[in-house]
């Protein structure tokens, strides 16, 4: 067997959600996921709010327990009692560099707790020598540490993010929409940070957002997700220029192009009706009751991921496939 | 040429703060032509949604407007007293919110608050008022709408919130809709479905959009004409095609090479260097001078004047600027 990474197999996430005194309905975030990512490599997930993406990134990194499912790294299974050992390995960054940088400490002191946990360093030299080093990486001087959180705009907040997740020098990261919170001139600062850190340090994302243009440009190959499912995966190229499932094809024609000949001479797809509630889920495919090549077989069971063919390494779960 | 409606002349608004006169707006001209979209695209903190607040006299306290004129059919807003404005917002010029979460209120159905700005401003009796209700969320493609207007807004999806925001701006048939980021809190799918929208009710309804958004694919797909702004100032003004083909100020370049084409292969992206500017500490000349690697002397010291490319285009940048015979760009020429 080939060496992935990171292996997710059949992840289920469900939470119970109280529905009165007595009753107790399960809320299917994540239902049965699975995929692999390669040493330095990018994963892209994309789907509305909602879809679950955020929840796969989270049981990942066992900010809550699977319900069902397995994650190995470098193929040993994580569990509750193991994940310490692995937090040295994998990290996250998140959406929001408001939130998720604590206003009490110093950024140098932000930096530098990975390394006090993880006791990465012999003398108060070293451990400001590897903070000074970890800042200068990310775009950041050496100056800034001793300043807080709040002193710095958005971009070098969430670059204060990332110093803090490779402080631990991981293989692999998590980036929960990591750009989604920043200006576009920002943003494209901030991703070509991603890419150059990938080159230098040989990295492994799994990369979450919703905006497909940032996913695309950043992943080698991309999922999408459809209410705790995937629904299609195949290379970043292959899923914008022949996507099958008709979900990712309407995602698609959703976007706006910044291009007004282009944006105005194509036709779109425009989805009718919203997405369902996770809480009560249509039998069948999730996606059925908004699909415009829903057949009766749709209705009755769930499609599961198959290969398109061999060898294409482009999956898609649709009965009815497209194009 | 179509008939201008809303003309907008050397507007300046300003917050008075602790720390020093916040200036969110800093001159800008602009028209309203009917029937048209106008998109006024920026970042956070350029005066895109300060600009559309003046136009409506919403401003939190204490932001002023300095100076300058808001003409709606020749009349100046800025000189209306507080009778006047009641007649002019919603009835001429309405707007739609960013979060359509918070921008109905919890406690009232639907029905309450339609048929409250509809009674506002035009002389229906409650029976009537709840039929342009009713007929005005048939139009934003509310399903089901007589069970909605009974509906409070926490019973609503998202995308249902802010059609029932769109059916409410449109009640009393503005001649202008302002826009302000109506789709970003929205998921893509459903974006595209108000935008889709929006197009429609504008073209059956005549009226003119303002759209302010950051998000240059809306902008592509919507507007007529594009004002881009940068630290309160317009930096560019240009119909769609002048400002997408042949930008002229280097943030607009910059921020078109800024965002992630979804074309087969990759290329690196040219992101625009430094943070945003600080509008307490403005800069003596363009505001954009410091981020710009084109910056000359003159940059620095005199902030740009309108430099007219051609009949559809405009850009406030010294690059623009022909050299004078003799004289080099970097001459402090001033033309």
């Amino acid at each position: 067997m080939s060496e992935h990474l990171l292996e997710v197999k059949d992840l289920k996430q469900h939470f119970p959600i109280k529905m009165g005194l007595f009753k107790t309905r399960m809320l299917k975030a994540v239902d049965g996921v699975s995929f692999t990512i390669d040493k330095g490599e990018t994963l892209g997930l994309v789907g509305e709010s909602g879809c679950g993406k955020t929840t796969v990134g989270r049981s990942i990194l066992r900010l809550y327990t699977p319900t069902t499912g397995t994650v190995r790294y470098n193929g040993e299974l994580i569990t509750d009692k193991n994940i310490q050992g692995f937090r040295k390995e994998i990290q996250a960054v998140f959406q929001d560099p408001y939130s998720s940088l604590n206003p009490r400490m110093t950024v140098g002191d932000i930096v530098g707790e990975p390394l006090d946990i993880h006791k990465l360093y012999a003398t108060p030299a070293e451990r400001k020598a590897k903070i000074d080093e970890l800042l200068t990486l990310v775009g950041l001087n050496s100056d800034h540490s001793r300043r807080y959180a709040h002193e710095f705009s958005g971009g070098q907040r969430q670059r204060i993010g990332i110093a803090r997740a490779l402080a631990v020098t991981p293989k692999f990261i998590v980036c929960d929409e990591p750009v989604s919170a920043l200006d576009v001139s920002i943003q494209a600062q901030i991703i070509n940070t991603f890419d150059e850190l990938q080159q230098k340090l040989g990295l492994a994302y799994l990369f979450i957002a919703h905006d497909l243009h940032v996913v695309h440009h950043m992943s080698k190959r991309i999922a999408v997700m459809y209410l705790g499912k995937i629904v299609e995966t195949a290379s970043a190229d292959d899923i914008i220029s022949w996507p099958v499932h008709p979900y990712t094809q309407s995602l698609i024609s959703a976007i706006p192009i910044p291009d007004p000949k282009k944006a105005r001479a194509r036709r779109r797809i425009v989805l009718e009706g919203e997405v369902p509630s996770p809480l009560n889920m249509p039998q069948g495919c999730a996606f059925r009751t908004r699909c415009r090549y829903a057949v009766d077989k749709c209705a009755q069971e769930t499609p599961k991921l198959e290969m398109l063919g061999e060898g294409v390494g482009h999956e898609a779960a649709c009965w009815n496939p497209q194009g | 040429m179509s008939e201008t409606i809303l003309q907008v002349k050397n507007l300046h608004t300003s917050f008075p703060t602790d720390s020093g006169e916040v200036r969110a707006v800093n001159g800008i001209n602009f028209n309203v032509n009917r029937g048209k979209v106008l998109g006024i695209v920026g970042e956070s903190g350029s005066g895109k949604s300060v600009t559309a607040y003046s136009i409506l006299r919403i401003l939190d306290n204490p932001g002023r407007i300095t100076e300058g004129e808001i003409l709606f059919h020749g009349e100046n807003v800025v000189d209306y007293d507080k009778t006047q404005l009641r007649a002019f917002r919603g009835a001429k010029v309405s707007i739609i919110f960013q979060d359509p979460m918070t921008s109905l209120n919890p406690v009232y159905t639907v029905e309450n608050q339609l048929v409250e700005a509809i009674r506002l401003h035009t002389p229906r009796n409650p029976r009537q008022a709840r039929e342009r209700a009713l007929e005005m969320l048939q139009l934003v493609g509310v399903n089901e709408p007589n069970k909605r207007l009974k509906q409070y807004p926490h019973q609503l999806s998202g995308g249902m919130r802010q059609r029932v925001m769109i059916a409410m701006a449109l009640a009393c048939e503005p001649d202008i809709l302002i826009a302000d980021e109506p789709t970003t809190a929205l998921d893509v799918t459903i974006q595209a479905q108000i935008l889709e929208l929006m197009m429609e009710l504008k073209n059956k309804l005549g009226m003119s959009i303002i759209m302010i958004t950051h998000d240059l694919g809306v902008i592509a797909e919507m507007c007529d004409e594009i004002i881009v702004m940068y630290a309160g100032r317009v930096c560019e003004r240009g119909t769609a095609e002048e400002i997408f083909y042949n930008p002229c100020h280097e943030y607009t370049k910059g921020l078109l090479h800024s965002i992630p084409k979804i074309t087969v292969g990759k290329e690196r992206l040219t992101p625009i260097a430094g943070s945003p500017i600080d509008l307490l500490n403005m800069p003596k000349g363009c505001a954009f001078a410091s981020r710009c690697d084109k910056a000359m002397k003159v940059c620095l010291n005199t902030p740009p004047d309108e430099i007219r490319i051609n009949n559809d285009h405009i850009a406030s940048c010294w690059m623009n600027v022909k050299p004078v015979s003799g004289k080099t760009q970097e001459g402090e020429s001033k033309q």
